[in-house]
Formats: structure tokens, sequence, C-alpha cells
């Protein structure tokens, strides 16, 4: 199903209140293993909260929009996949290199037929594997093509469009289009396209989130990665700090199990007060929750130490705690939550 | 007072992947550790490094993408594609441990070197999309480790320098670009389209414009309206000679790929008890056992350790609010709630692992426990495989 006119939206493109007030398009990349496609979906849902139209989009051929939202793979084609407290919908598409070449072909040279012959060949095959930066056009070009969609007339076909986009290390060579064809073309159609694409990637239309988890090898690629963007001069959207640990106990209670100094004698009275089924011995019990909360206190030290790293960039941090039930429906419309309550939208 | 009891980290009745027993088998000359972004492949390839050097193994171990500090950790500063010695291991058995970064571009720039004189070498090094094939294609990355571990095989065998090379695989977000990159380059590189744009530039003079067919000069013809004159200039040179040096890019990626299939090679995919990660592992199982490529087992990494399940988190979570109810013993009913969201996180990895075993049954297993802390020095890896390897 096609998202239908906007008739019954409140100010279809107009821009949300939060920190991100200009941004249509809104990059979500993040290291192998930090859950970007999840926090990139919360954010739809977010962003769709209030009577939004937003498209969720995902360019890696992996289904994980499919696999995440319980349906069945994704077509080359946008569908409806969830529906945003107060109505707001979600769209999901599953950029395919290949069909938006062809699409590409189609629509400004008429060349359908070309394109047969072309993919016989391996002409498709070569243009959107190895052919320097043709690849990343064509799926950035998509995202740029709904997000000027309707515009003209007034009535943008969407309000935001997320993006699943690569992850941290290939981020900014993946947006930035140009340089990338630069080698491959110095004028002509696909030069064009670039440009225009760049020219919305690069404005304040833009934003690229980086999703990490607070240890040391997805921080370090998070602080690179945003070195990495500014030198590119790509806009640098919020850091998402995904799967936090709860703080179950108190700084106090952190610090004594971090230094071996909790009273043994104070749990026991506690867990002898909890009135827990007999067969539990206190002794016992009370053994192995120090050893759980000493265990829990190094976890929270080093994600102390690593969130004063991450501090030392400018960008809005958002947090999401580690969803102990795992990922379904309902906790991606809690994080979508969070993230609105953290300013995001 | 017994020791409290522990919630196995694996399925009940999955069959115990003996870690020792597959590092020490002197007929195991390659153990190549593969699975999805983010499930600790370069650990598990440098702690099953360390054991078998220090269980009298001489080792190599190839990483792609190491963290920083364990990379230091391993004398690993610099990424010069060249294996050096590990200081601080144990040799008293008899092994050795190297290790190595691979540079990507730098194995294929030295396969174009030495297949070459340095002009024709330069030429094919400065071209446009030489260096795109060689940095940024989707692919390059994993047939490249394929290559380089070729190139340690044959070093190993010629000079007994190893017995065992351990590779970790790139970073890729699907476990199965691995298996296809291979194929993928050389299907392309050997492909219709590269011999026909080859065509003009090899000479063929004005009888290769007669003998092109119309639907040659269609191609031809979009492309150039596409990407412009020079550009399919270039391309044309740089295939030509792309095609002179390498002959059939096709055959060698054959090569490379069945290299994998040799009997002294084992696979160990290696996950972590998420859902994504092991979704891979399910299909990279599949296919490993499709393409005759022998699996050692799974590696699940990172598994929570539940122990005192008998205090299940619903007992716990009623027994904290007793406490906060009563305004009492705040510190022990924190560590009550901790207790439960740790057995509730434990249960549900056991859920997903159960899944995966339930489907692939005869796959043995072994899981290292999830640490307080990452993984950075020696003694940190020495811990992961003596985690891996003490269930058997």
């Amino acid at each position: 199903m096609s998202p239908s006119s906007p008739a019954n939206r409140p100010n279809p493109g107009s821009a949300r209140g939060g920190d991100w007030p200009k941004v249509r398009l809104h990059v979500v990349s993040g290291k192998g293993g930090t859950g970007k496609t999840t926090v990139a979906a919360a954010l739809a849902l977010a962003l769709a909260s209030g009577g939004r139209r937003v498209l969720l989009m995902e360019v890696e051929g992996r289904q994980g929009i499919a696999q995440l939202f319980d349906t069945p793979p994704l077509p080359y084609e946008e569908r409806l996949v969830a529906v945003a407290p107060d109505g707001g919908e979600v769209f999901a598409l599953a950029v395919d290199p290949e069909a938006a070449l062809l699409e590409y072909l189609e629509m400004f040279y008429n060349m359908r037929r070309a394109g047969s012959a072309l993919r016989k060949l391996g002409a498709i095959d070569f243009a959107t594997t190895i052919a320097p930066g043709v690849r990343d056009v064509l799926l950035t070009g998509k995202a740029i093509e709904a997000v000027k969609r309707g515009e003209r007339a007034g009535k943008p076909a969407y309000d935001a469009i997320v993006m699943d986009a690569p992850p941290t290390g290939r981020i900014a060579r993946f947006l930035n289009v140009s340089s990338e064809v630069a080698g491959l073309a110095k004028v002509g159609p696909i030069k064009s396209q670039s440009d225009s694409v760049m020219a919305v990637i690069r404005s304040p239309r833009t934003a690229v989130h980086l999703v990490t988890l607070l240890e040391e090898m997805p921080v370090q690629e998070t602080l690179d990665g945003i070195q990495e963007l500014h030198e590119s001069r790509l806009p640098v959207g919020a850091v998402i700090v995904n799967m936090m640990r709860g703080p179950r106990l108190t700084p106090d209670g952190v610090a004594a199990a971090l230094d071996g100094t909790l009273d043994f004698d104070e749990v026991k009275a506690g867990v002898e007060a909890a009135r827990l089924p007999r067969k539990l011995n206190t002794t016992t019990v009370s053994k192995v929750l120090m050893a759980e909360a000493a265990e829990h206190a190094q976890r929270i030290e080093l994600e102390r130490i690593e969130r004063e790293r991450l501090d030392t960039t400018d960008q809005p941090i958002y947090e999401l705690p580690e969803m102990s039930g795992g990922i379904d429906l309902g906790a991606l419309y809690a994080m979508s939550r969070m993230l609105r309550d953290q300013g995001a939208v | 007072m017994p020791e409290p009891q522990m919630l196995p980290a694996l399925p009940e009745g999955t069959p115990v992947l003996d870690i020792d027993a597959l590092i020490d088998d002197p007929g195991v000359r390659v153990i190549v550790c593969c699975g999805s972004g983010g499930v600790g492949k370069t650990t598990t390839a440098a702690s099953l490094g360390i054991r078998a050097a220090e269980r009298g193994r001489k080792v190599c171990v190839m990483t792609i993408d190491p963290a920083r500090r364990l990379a230091q950790s391993m004398g690993l500063t610099e990424l010069d594609n060249t294996p050096r010695a590990v200081n601080d291991v144990d040799t008293s058995n008899g092994g050795s441990l190297d290790a190595m970064m691979l540079d990507m571009k730098r194995t294929f720039d030295e396969i174009v070197e030495a297949q070459s004189d340095p002009e024709r070498a330069q030429q094919i090094l400065d071209n446009p999309f030489y260096q795109a094939l060689s940095s940024s294609f989707a692919g390059t990355q994993e047939y490249m480790a394929m290559e380089k571990l070729g190139q340690l095989r044959a070093a190993a065998e010629a000079t007994d320098t190893w017995n065992l090379i351990i590779v970790d695989t790139p970073p890729s977000r699907s476990a199965l670009d691995f298996l296809d990159a291979p194929k993928r380059l050389g299907s392309f590189l050997d492909g219709r389209l590269m011999k026909l744009l080859s065509a003009p530039a090899r000479g063929a003079g004005r009888f290769g414009a007669k003998v092109m067919s119309a639907g040659m000069s269609m191609v031809t013809g979009t492309l150039t309206k596409l990407i412009g004159a020079q550009v399919l200039k270039d391309l044309q040179t740089f295939v030509a000679s792309f095609d002179a040096l390498f002959g059939g890019f096709r055959q060698r990626a054959e090569a490379t790929y069945a290299q994998l299939q040799a009997p002294d090679t084992r696979f160990l995919v290696v996950a972590a008890p998420e859902r994504d990660a092991l979704r891979e592992a399910s299909y990279f199982v599949e296919r490993l056992a499709g393409e005759n490529m022998p699996l050692a087992g799974l590696i699940l990494n990172r598994v929570q350790e539940v122990p005192l399940p008998q205090l299940t988190a619903e007992t716990a979570v009623a027994a904290a609010d007793r406490l906060d109810e009563a305004n009492e013993h705040p510190l022990t009913a924190g560590m009550l709630r901790l207790h439960a969201d740790r057995v509730q996180n434990g249960q549900r990895q056991r859920r997903l692992a159960q899944r995966f075993s339930a489907a692939h049954p005869h796959v043995p297993a072994a899981a290292a426990p999830a640490l307080a802390g990452d993984v950075h020095d020696l003694d940190g890896l020495r811990e992961v495989a003596a985690a891996l390897a003490t269930q058997a």
C-alpha cells in the first residue's frame, strides 16, 4: 500500500519541535551489534506520533525492518508497517539498488528496454556493485526522492524519512556521494544526480545520528565517525546510547560494590526481611546478590568512563535502556516514547 | 554450604564443542571464525590463538579490525599486513603466536605489484576504477582476507613457520558476504561486460567497430550517455590492463574459494545470544553444509551467567517490592531487582539459543560468559579461551 493523499494530517511536512525541527532526513548509523535498526524504527515511530507520516527505509538488503516488525520481507515498495500513538503512520521500504537503477533509467531516460539488455550483460550488476559511488548515489538518491516527493505541490508525501544506514565505519563515505563519484564522472547525469543528492544531505534538512553502546569499541567508532562526518562537512545529529544498564543501585551502593565494601550483614538482614520462599538459603542468596552487585558495579563504572568520553562531543545524547524482555513492538513503542521525552522529536 | 547452582549456558542436549581437541588436532591447520558484526569474532580468534600457542601450536592469527587496546596488547600497533610475534606468550610447550591486521588495499596492491612490471603496476594503481575496486567495493575486504589466508597458508607450508592459522572475517553485516564476495568479484571481473568493454582497447581497431553487434553498441551508447566518453575510456583501459594482469580472475577467485574446502580447514560460527546474530549463524551453518565446508561448531559469546536460578525473577521482584513498601533495606531491594533483570535477560538468551539448537541439533557448541569488562589484554583472552574450553 502506498501513502494516500495526506488530507487528514496536521500541517503536512511541517517542522516538529524537539532538537531537530528542520530535519526531514534522519540517517541512523552505528557499529554492528549496537541495535541501529531497532533505534531507527523507534525514531520513526517517535517522529510519526501525533498523526504524522514517516518512511523508514533500509539500504543494505538485510530485511531487518521486516524482521523487527514481524512482517513478510519487504518488496521494493512502500508499505505500512506500524501505526504510531495518536494516529501516525510508519511506512517501510527496502531499497534495492538494482530496482532503483532501473526506476531511475526509466524515469529520466525512458530506457526500460535498455535496462533489461544492460542487466543481461552484467552492466546493472556493474553499476550497482563496483562503479565507484553509483550504488550509494542510487540509495541516497531514493531517500532524497522521498524527501522531495510532493513538496512542490505543498503536500510532501512524508513528514520525515528515517534511513537505517550502513555502519559507522562506512557512513561518511556512503553519504559523501559527490566526492565518491568524482573519480568517475566530472560531468553528465550521474554527476548532476549526485550533486542534487548532496545538496540535501549537506543541508540542515539532514541529520546523521550515531547509535552506540557504552563499550570501548562502539564509543571509539562513534567518536571517529563524528570527526569523519565533520571533516566531510556532513551534518552530525545525536548520539544515541543504546542498551544502557538500568541503575538498580544507589550511587553509594555502586561505589561500595565496586571497592568491595558492601556490608554482608546488612544485605543479609535485607534478604531475611524480604521473606523469600523458605527453600532459599538466605546466606547463599546474600552471597550471590553481592557477587552480582559487584559485577554490575564494574559494568556501570565502565559505562561511566565511556559515557565521559562521549561527553567530549557537542552532540545531544539520548539514552535508551537495555530491554530485558527483548525487542518486540511494545519495546519499540516504549523506546520511541523515551526518545520523545528526551527531546529527539 | 554447597555452591549456588548456575543456569546452564547452553540448551540441554547440545553436543559439546571440544575446543582443546580442535586446536590440538595437527590435522587442523586453518580455523576460520565467521559470524555477523559485533559478536566477538576478533576476540574469539585471538583467544583461541593464544590458547593454541600455549598448548604448543605455532599459530598465526589474522585479525581484520581489532579494538584498539586489544590490538595494542597483541603488539599490533600498525596495520602493516605482516605477521609479527606476540610477546608474553608462554612458549614452554614449543608453540608460538604471531598476529597481523589485514590491510585490504595493500593486499590488493601487492597482488598487482607482484604480477606485473612496475610501470604497468603503477598504471593500474593510479586508475580511478582500480582505486574504487580496491578500497570500497563491497566484498573486496572479504576477498582480500581470503587472498591473505592463501598467502599465509603458502608461507606456512613453505617455511614451517606456522602449523595453525586462525582467521577473523570482516565485520560485514551479513556473515554470508564472506562466502559470496570472492565469487561475486570473480564473476564480475571475468564477466561479459568486462569482455565487451575490453574488446576495443585490445587493439581490434577498425575491425572492433565492425564486429560489435547492435546490442553491444546500444549498451556502450547507453553507458556513454550515463557516464560520459572519458569515463568509459578510463574503464576500458582499466579492464584491459586488469584482464591482462589476471588472465581469468574468476579462476583465481574459484581457487581462493576452494581453499576453504580443504580438509585441514574448520569453520567456527560465532554468535551472540541475540536474535539477529543467531539468525545469521543459522544461515551460515546451512550454507557451510551446502558447500561442503567443515563446520567445527558454534561459539556462543557473551552469555549472561545466571547464578541461583531458583530465585526467580518474579520472586525477586516481589521481595524487592515488599522491602520498598516497608521502606527498609533499599540496598538489598536494589540487588534483588538486579538479580531479576539478570534472570530475565539470561532466560531470554537461552530461549534464543534453544531455538537455534532445535533447528541445528547436531551442531556442537561452546559458550563464553558475558564479562563485566571489555577484553583488552592477553589475560582476558586466556580467560575467554579457558571458559570456552572447560565445557568439554
